[in-house]
């Protein structure tokens, strides 16, 4: 095993704001301080980490600070993390969109990276013109493309409209051809962002089936980003968290997949000042805290804890019924927790509500949650979606075979199955 | 840091600070191929999407010269040093469209390929280098035109002297690509931080037309103007051009030395400063 790929004490600032107004002036003051007087540049020194939520000072914000990892040959990593964490920059200074403020990055080999699957296809051209224009473009030579032609065609299977433009194809076609030019590139190092997040389930698969050909079959080394945890999981046995433009995590694949979930539940928390809250008031829950938050997968053990505005005795907790009302990105209740479908114990008394599911069963989506109280047969309190939860995939039968999601419905249940004469 | 049993050999580093002479031109070459790939899409596009295909070629260059014989021929009587007004002015506009068009396509390579250059790395020279060569059919077509215009008017009985300065017509057409894609890419990489400063560049290119002798010829300039004329580095190609194909022009192994001397020098500050911009302009475009 060797290491591929070398990045030390990267980082990349960028301005915030407008950029143009007054930037000649600014330009040259630099010019002056950085060249003339040969001291740091100023307008690097106030830059600030890059957490979108904390309004800073600067107007430099480093989407990526002292990023420092490596790669060995054959590893195909996961690059994850939140929305704005940096990993959209660190795709672009590997694929050499952009360069570094700082630090570099070392490379051992060919390197491509696929940040858009169909980069320059022209749709007035056939779909054999735009296999050379965009094999082309990816950095392949003319006769390299022309040899794997009738492979490339083959994988794609669109064979029948291959001499026809393009702009005739249907987007299914159009990235199926894409991403057939992709997958015959022959680089050592290949770079993917969430290309696979096209196209239908069947196409879908048999890209992970290349990806992961690619990458444990043939030997080569694969970058991944994508907010799939599901693909992640199946596709790379390394993994990356970044987390305000730092690594957070390096290291397994899965672990670094806990590390990620973990460290989104720990943000969310309720304290409840909702204008849209509804009810009479007369029992309030103060706060709800989602032990665990935003992101689950399916099959984890979720628990809720509402905490009331008093303490309340046996008797005064049988008169109280707290729902929990979760639906799917449809607006279709899914799913009912309450109370009242728990037993009932005369002898607890306390301030705290607290659910406990021990095997979410939602499928994979987004879903949002409403609560709604009553006391004494009166609706006290309640507040509409006052969250929303995303539920990952994962191999929740234990079998390696993942329900499809959005086709294979909403639900996943534990099941016995089996051959009987 | 554990260094000791790899191998230091590294096939690409990727670094913030590099020099300014790093062209990468071993980079250029590798890709050649999505060269010819760019300049052929140019090619099938452009017949593909218009009716009338290359017609189009045709029309800007005779109403321009339709105007340019009534305005300055007919209202103001200036010499076509006794060329037939039509050839003089065609003439001139031929050439000088090849370069306008290098220069104007060129210097909106930025702005206009911010998502292709925003998705995958290629040396970023190649596109412009791609616009100069496709232009060549544009004007090879519009070539054609001034040729059928030479026999029209040979035919009517006019003495269409080509002379043996035809032959350094290939080196003409080299300056002019070079002259045109070097302001092209000053123009392209400034424009990406200043963006105001494109809304010159058509303007600009069509008073530049108006310093060199494609309305006025040489032997007409007043005697105080035709020091300024001549610093203008298309105004000895024009010349020679006309000299080659029409017989009249003045043609200096100066004049023509200058401007290509200009256009090197043009065309080198242009890389390098191409070369700076296309690292990071995808941040401020």
């Amino acid at each position: 095993m060797s290491t591929v790929i070398k990045v030390d004490n990267l980082s990349k600032a960028y301005q915030l704001g407008k950029i143009g107004t007054g930037t000649i002036s600014r330009d040259l003051e630099r010019f002056w301080i950085t060249k003339v007087m040969g001291k740091e540049d100023p307008f690097l020194r106030i830059g600030e980490t890059n957490d979108r939520s904390v309004r800073g000072t600067g107007d430099v914000v480093w989407s990526l600070r002292d990023v420092n990892f490596s790669v060995q040959q054959g590893d195909a990593v996961g690059i994850i993390g939140k929305n704005g964490a940096g990993k959209s920059t660190l795709l672009k200074l590997l694929s050499r969109v952009t360069s570094p403020t700082l630090g570099e990055i070392r490379i051992k080999g060919r390197i491509s990276s696929l940040l858009e699957v169909g980069t320059g296809f022209h749709p007035e051209l056939s779909g054999r013109e735009n296999i050379f224009l965009n094999g082309s473009i990816l950095g392949m030579r003319r006769r390299e493309i022309a040899r794997k032609l009738d492979e490339i065609i083959d994988f794609s299977g669109v064979e029948r409209y291959i001499d026809t433009p393009v702009k005739r194809y249907s987007s299914g076609m159009y990235v199926r051809l894409a991403f057939a030019v992709a997958a015959h590139l022959e680089s050592e190092i290949l770079v993917v962002d969430e290309v696979l997040a096209v196209g239908d389930a069947e196409f879908r698969n048999k890209c992970l089936g290349k990806m992961q050909d690619i990458s444990t079959g043939q030997g080569r080394t694969v970058l991944f980003v994508s907010h799939d945890m599901t693909a992640i999981s199946a596709l790379c046995n390394r993994g990356i968290v970044l987390k305000h433009g730092m690594i957070d995590f390096h290291g397994d694949v899965s672990a670094s997949i806990q590390n990620y979930i973990f460290d989104t539940r720990k943000e969310v928390e309720g304290d409840l000042n909702f204008s849209n809250r509804a009810g009479d008031g007369t029992l309030k829950v103060e706060a709800l805290t989602f032990d665990y938050g935003k992101i689950y997968q399916s099959g984890d053990r979720v628990t809720i804890t509402a905490t009331l505005d008093r303490e309340l005795t046996p008797d005064e907790y049988d008169k109280v019924n707290l729902f929990f009302v979760i639906s799917n990105s449809l607006k279709k209740v899914v799913l009912t927790l309450s109370s009242k479908y728990a037993p009932f114990d005369a002898a607890a008394r306390g301030n705290k509500i607290v659910f406990d599911v021990p095997s979410l069963p939602l499928a994979e989506g987004l879903y949002t949650v409403d609560y709604w109280m009553s006391y004494h047969g009166v609706f006290a309190d309640g507040v509409k979606e006052i969250t929303s939860i995303e539920v990952l995939g994962t191999d929740f039968y234990g079998t390696g075979y993942m329900p499809v999601p959005r086709k294979h419905g909403e639900f996943l249940v534990h099941h016995k199955v089996a051959l009987k004469p | 840091m554990t260094q000791s049993n790899e191998s230091p050999r590294w096939d690409l580093i990727i670094k913030g600070q590099t020099s300014l002479f790093d062209l990468r031109f071993a980079d250029v070459w590798h890709y050649r191929d999505l060269l010819w790939m760019f300049v052929k899409r140019d090619f099938v596009s452009f017949y593909k999407q218009t009716v009338l295909g290359p017609l189009w070629f045709f029309i800007q260059p005779i109403l321009a010269t339709l105007v340019f014989t009534f305005v300055f021929g007919e209202l103001a009587k200036i010499s076509t040093d006794g060329l037939p007004q039509q050839l003089f002015y065609l003439s001139g506009i031929t050439a000088w469209n090849y370069f306008a068009d290098c220069l104007t396509k060129t210097s909106t390579v930025f702005k206009d390929n911010v998502n292709l250059f925003g998705k995958v790395y290629f040396p970023r020279l190649i596109m412009p280098m791609s616009i100069v060569i496709s232009n060549l059919v544009r004007f090879g077509v519009q070539m054609l035109l001034l040729v059928a215009a030479m026999a029209f008017f040979a035919l009517r009985g006019f003495d269409v002297q080509p002379t043996w300065a035809l032959a350094l017509f290939p080196l003409l057409v080299l300056i002019m690509a070079l002259l045109g894609l070097g302001c092209g890419l000053i123009i392209t990489a400034v424009t990406t931080k200043y963006k105001d400063l494109s809304f010159l560049v058509t303007f600009g290119v069509q008073l530049a037309m108006y310093a060199t002798t494609v309305i006025i010829p040489l032997s007409a300039t007043p005697e105080q103007y035709k020091k300024y004329i001549l610093l203008n580095p298309m105004t000895g190609i024009i010349e020679a051009f006309r000299f080659g194909f029409l017989g009249k022009g003045t043609v200096t192994v100066e004049s023509l030395g200058y401007s290509a001397l200009f256009a090197v020098v043009v065309l080198f500050m242009g890389v390098l400063i191409f070369n700076r911009t296309e690292k990071n302009f995808v941040d401020t475009i």
